[in-house]
């Protein structure tokens, strides 16, 4: 019966080392094809991670139909909507101005940006300020706006699995058919070659 | 493999919905295996509250936050501390496999070296200042939540995209 809560140092390594492989093979270690994204140039982003979570959501549906995963056994994250948006305003913001996300910056440095070096840097001082200004304010958004009946939509808001699915479904359609559009519009995707050579003046 | 790396052709990345594929595929297994999904941000403050604890143990015990998380040790050698080794190794060797490793500033030629080395050390803090805020960044929430189907994470993927087309018209990051 699943999961196996392994979570020791071979289950880390393997977990990371197949997820580096794939995001610096998606483009994401460069932060040209990465912030083209909010240009809407690129949409490599947002179909990689729609594709992804729909592929996920389906697999872990799947597996408790089956009985093979524990209902209730996976972690979700807490449902402290003002601080998920206060959070995920500032990674967005940190991520158009820096380049990267905490995750894609360790890729960018492993395929040789030194930029990337410079962003982990500003995330670890970021982690580090966070732990000093850690008082009552920060304690307090931190569990800002949560809900009480439960983390996901089904506890939530009573919208089961399958619904939810159907829905991040039509979403990730959209996702592509709205993306490619647009992509053929503002002069196609950031290709490798590009995004190897680096950032110039006209990107 | 002695061949110089520039010489390597560069490989294109793979198309999206491959790599998009591939990635549901490793965080499926990373849900099977570990019980929770991928991060990074998780990393971060594990190094930060393992290093404070080892430069400054009475500080690091008496810290609101980081407190609870060393009481029962360093955190140093956590699962997530092993994962983020793991994504350097697995990106530096696409990166090699692919002819796409270069060192370089990227981002010099389209903003100068001054201007894109400040603007990644101050988005890098905004991101790790906000990854705590949520809990976690655009991997442990924004894709590992959403795959569990979890409303926080929605949420923190909508504020991230709005927010970042906004700031990347007011600021030309790289």
């Amino acid at each position: 019966m699943f999961p196996l809560n392994d979570n020791g140092m071979i289950s880390g390594l393997l977990c990371g080392i197949l997820f580096g492989y794939v995001l610096e093979n998606a483009g994401f270690g460069s932060p040209v094809k990465l912030s083209a994204q909010f240009r809407l140039r690129d949409w490599a982003v947002f179909k990689v991670m729609f594709t992804a979570i729909v592929v996920a959501a389906v697999g872990l549906w799947l597996l408790r139909l089956t009985g093979l995963l524990k209902p209730d056994s996976i972690a979700v994250p807490q449902a402290a909507l003002v601080a998920a948006a206060v959070g995920g305003a500032l990674v967005g913001a940190g991520f158009a101005v820096g380049g990267y996300c905490p995750g894609t910056s360790v890729a960018g440095l492993f395929s040789g940006r030194i930029d990337a070096l410079v962003f982990v840097v500003g995330v670890i001082t970021g982690t580090a300020g966070f732990a000093v200004f850690y008082g009552a304010t920060l304690k307090s958004l931190k569990s800002a706006g949560l809900i009480a009946e439960g983390d996901t939509f089904a506890d939530a808001y009573e919208i089961s699995d399958p619904v939810m699915i159907a829905i991040l479904v039509v979403a990730l359609v959209g996702v592509f058919f709205v993306g490619s559009w647009l992509e053929r519009r503002k002069g196609g995707p950031v290709t490798a070659q590009e995004a190897v050579e680096g950032a110039c003046p006209t990107t | 493999m002695n061949t110089p790396n520039h010489k390597r052709p560069v490989k294109p990345f793979w198309p999206p919905l491959v790599a998009g594929i591939v990635l549901g595929l490793v965080l499926l297994l990373t849900f099977v295996l570990s019980g929770h999904g991928l991060g990074a941000s998780g990393a971060a403050n594990d190094l930060v509250a393992g290093v404070g604890l080892q430069l400054a143990p009475e500080a690091t015990k008496a810290n609101g936050y980081l407190g609870p998380q060393v009481a029962d040790g360093s955190p140093l050698g956590s699962w997530m501390t092993w994962e983020i080794v793991g994504v350097a190794i697995g990106a530096l060797f696409a990166a090699f496999m692919a002819g796409r490793f270069r060192v370089q500033l990227d981002g010099e030629r389209s903003v100068g070296a001054r201007s894109r080395l400040i603007k990644s050390l101050a988005g890098g803090f905004f991101a790790g200042f906000g990854a705590r805020i949520a809990g976690g960044c655009t991997s442990g929430i924004g894709l590992s939540g959403s795959a569990a189907l979890g409303v926080s994470a929605f949420v923190f993927l909508a504020l991230f995209f709005v927010t970042g087309m906004i700031v990347s018209r007011l600021v030309k990051g790289v």
